[in-house]
């Protein structure tokens, strides 16, 4: 029974790409794939959620078997999960059905535009899933190197979704993706090869076993071990989007497909951070506490800066973004180079805050491409006004990431300041709140002209602002006609939309339900933050 | 085999592997960088049989095998049936010049030496003593990577980096574990598949597959 939960994260999805591959993409074989999940929709690419809805229920029972005070972790062969591995299953499930309950909607639009066809929409359905066992694979490896394998897995199967669109820049962004994240997961390798040098000549010959490494760290040669954890670091801190080898990060993510955008985003960027949280621990029991603390102090405050400085001038919604997200990777290593059993708590509520709010924005933001047809900020504006549900939710996403309350961030960032603090590392942090600041005045800034400002002169008189009242529930403009035509305006390709078509229920559904996740586990209480204390337990070695 | 000769034969298989790297600089005929690439190879697999035969170790004796096969057989024809659809095959431009390029090797292999003393010290033999020639294939391997324009070369920096890794595994410990090794191996083989893919449909959509054409995306 437990090897069966926890063999099911990684098959569930493997069986989507079986799914997919033998199914193929065609809206009726689609529904009746959807038939046995029981959803009522049409639409094709059900299967993929209900896979990632699978992972997301594996992960949870995981996290109720090995969550508990005293639970001893469970093992299979090269696989093993303890109550962080659990955690991590929960934040990759979370966010993967979000983006895939909204994939179908967003690959319709692309048909509709003749940007994709059944054939690439089908080996993008089959790719999601092998991303989503890769990762999966990844938080569940039992030892370094399967986690080496299967976090460059993702690299390679995300390849082609990056350049998914064939055009000039998607294929760099791809090229530059594919280079950059195998040289520096590369480097990571090295590390892996040193560590293991180190463990075979340690006394208890631990191997790269995650356990084993854990706790037979204090008989890893110093010397050996030092080289090891930098290039272990600057390697899976390279997959993690973390400075000096972020390049490929604003380019990767603003050229992926929006929901790929929202998964590399993420849960990609976390599972490469889960790594680095594993190694520090393994680091700061042979080496002391100083030297991985040092190491992700710079390279975080670095992160934030690089964030700061290139999101003041940004000019496009998605690559700001992007840029977001390497400020949040440097604020978990803030956390991480802390360390203490709060702010590794709090680091992993973050994962999962930016993780559901970076989704929400990412999808919103593949939809606000589609129906405006262009990705630059000073092009989108008076967006409230024609498409109000869009706008609000991609208001509150931003919101939600620059830390306000009700919003899980602002618990998290809070939790990682307080641990900066407490853990001497004052200036550090303050300079890291400093550079916050900016960024949150510069996302403010540019999401303002985005929402509000005059309208576009295309637009007219004949698209009146809907009225509040309207709701979150029913995103319904007069100005989009009936719901015979809803998607008239994208058929005539981007630029041609003036009268935007309704957000479609199966978009606004995943951008509300990841708003309110993220509310509501910025207000839940006692359950989650004995889930987050028993993660951070697990990976500290602590009872 | 004796100590002495497994001591010589070590060292010449490690020789050959350095200088194989070294001659990718110096050469810019993607063709021929290709084949000295295949060498590096078979040097490769050359170090992992001798320490094979030293250790008597069977196991070993068969991944000496699956390296000849995957890094002088198969990646060599993968990036050789790359390079036929491929324009002018030369590195016309590279960022540094061979001179200067050489002299940077001589430099990468001193720092090479100097980063790698703590991994000597932890088990003194004839095998750790020959880690810093992996790393400075290591070395040289990004050197190429960051120095070199066309999307072939880039490819083949990148397998030098990972020959490099691959050589300090198995002078070090004689391998990471069966399982680990195997998915490392496929990794880099769909990595090159993928590298290869991208880099035919660059050619389609940029006309030649210069990267200095890259330049869209910037900030």
């Amino acid at each position: 029974m437990t090897t069966l939960l926890l063999v099911a994260p990684i098959a569930l999805p493997a069986l989507g790409v079986l799914a997919y591959a033998i199914a193929g993409w065609h809206r009726g074989r689609g529904f009746v794939g959807a038939g046995f999940v029981g959803a009522g929709f049409v639409g094709a690419g059900l299967v993929g959620a209900a896979c990632a809805a699978g992972q997301l229920a594996a992960g949870i029972a995981l996290a109720a078997v090995v969550g508990r005070p005293g639970a001893a972790a469970i093992a299979a062969g090269p696989l093993r999960a303890d109550a962080l591995s659990a955690y991590m299953l929960v934040v990759i499930g979370a966010v993967a059905l979000l983006a895939t309950a909204a994939s179908p909607a967003y690959l319709r639009a692309e048909l509709d535009a003749g940007r994709a066809t059944p054939r690439t929409n089908r080996r993008y359905g089959m790719l999601v899933q092998a991303f989503l066992a890769a990762m999966a694979l990844a938080v569940l490896a039992a030892n370094l190197g399967v986690l080496w394998a299967a976090v460059e897995g993702t690299t390679i199967v995300t390849a082609f979704l990056v350049g998914q669109r064939r055009t000039r820049t998607a294929l760099e962004a791809a090229w530059k993706y594919v280079v950059i994240c195998s040289a520096g997961i590369a480097l990571a390798f090295l590390g892996t090869v040193l560590l293991n040098f180190a463990a075979a000549h340690a006394p208890t010959r631990p191997g790269l076993d995650w356990a084993a490494l854990a706790t037979g760290a204090a008989g890893l040669d110093p010397g050996v071990t030092r080289i090891a954890v930098a290039l272990l670091v600057v390697g899976f801190g390279t997959k993690a989007g973390l400075a000096p080898l972020h390049a490929w990060l604003p380019d990767a993510h603003s050229q992926a497909p929006a929901p790929v955008s929202a998964l590399m985003s993420g849960v990609l960027l976390s599972v490469a951070f889960y790594a680095v949280l594993r190694i520090k621990v393994i680091a700061d029991a042979a080496l002391g506490i100083g030297f991985a603390r040092t190491l992700l102090a710079v390279v975080a405050l670095a992160s934030l800066a690089v964030a700061a400085s290139l999101l003041l001038a940004q000019r496009d919604y998605k690559r700001m973004l992007a840029y977001s997200s390497i400020e949040h990777m440097g604020l978990l290593a803030l956390g991480a180079a802390a360390g203490s059993r709060l702010a590794i708590a709090a680091v992993l509520l973050h994962m999962l805050g930016h993780g559901l709010a970076k989704a929400v924005l990412f999808l919103g933001s593949g939809r606000i491409l589609q129906t405006t047809g262009t990705s630059l900020i000073g092009e989108v504006s008076a967006l409230a006004g024609r498409q109000p549900v869009l706008a609000a939710s991609f208001g509150l996403g931003v919101a939600a990431l620059v830390g306000f309350p009700p919003f899980s961030l602002f618990a998290s960032e809070l939790g990682i300041a307080r641990a900066g603090f407490a853990t001497g590392l004052g200036w550090v942090t303050t300079a890291a709140l400093l550079l916050m600041l900016v960024i949150a005045a510069a996302m403010f800034g540019h999401t303002g002209r985005m929402l509000l400002g005059a309208a576009p002169a295309a637009d007219g008189p004949a698209a009146p602002r809907a009225p509040a009242a309207d709701g979150p529930a029913l995103p319904r403009s007069p100005a989009a006609g009936g719901p015979a035509t809803p998607r008239a305006s994208v058929v005539d390709g981007p630029g041609a939309a003036t009268t935007p078509p309704r957000l479609p229920a199966a978009t606004a559904v995943p951008l509300l339900a990841g708003l309110v996740a993220c509310a509501a586990l910025g207000l839940a209480g006692g359950g989650v933050q004995q889930l987050l204390l028993h993660a951070a337990d697990a990976l500290l070695g602590a009872p | 085999m004796t100590e002495t000769s497994y001591v010589q034969l070590l060292d010449l298989a490690c020789g050959a592997f350095l200088l194989a790297a070294v001659l990718v600089l110096w050469r810019r005929e993607l063709a021929v960088i290709v084949r000295v690439f295949a060498l590096q190879g078979v040097a490769l697999a050359g170090i992992v049989a001798v320490i094979a035969g030293h250790d008597g170790s069977a196991e070993l004796g068969a991944l000496a095998a699956g390296i000849l096969a995957l890094r002088a057989v198969l990646l060599p024809w993968l990036l050789r049936r790359a390079l036929a659809g491929a324009g002018p095959a030369r590195e016309t431009r590279p960022l540094v010049n061979v001179a200067a390029s050489l002299l940077a090797a001589a430099v990468l292999t001193m720092i090479a030496y100097a980063v790698s003393g703590p991994l000597v010290e932890l088990a003194p033999s004839p095998a750790t003593h020959a880690v810093p020639v992996g790393l400075t294939v290591v070395l040289i391997g990004f050197f190429v990577l960051v120095t070199r324009r066309r999307a072939l070369s880039q490819v083949v920096g990148f397998l030098l980096v990972d020959n490099g890794i691959t050589a300090i595994a198995f002078l070090t410990t004689a391998g990471v574990p069966l399982l680990v090794e195997l998915g490392v191996s496929l990794d880099v083989l769909f990595a090159v598949l993928v590298l290869q893919i991208l880099a035919t449909r660059i050619r389609d959509t940029f006309g030649d597959a210069d990267l200095d054409e890259l330049q869209e995306l910037h900030d």
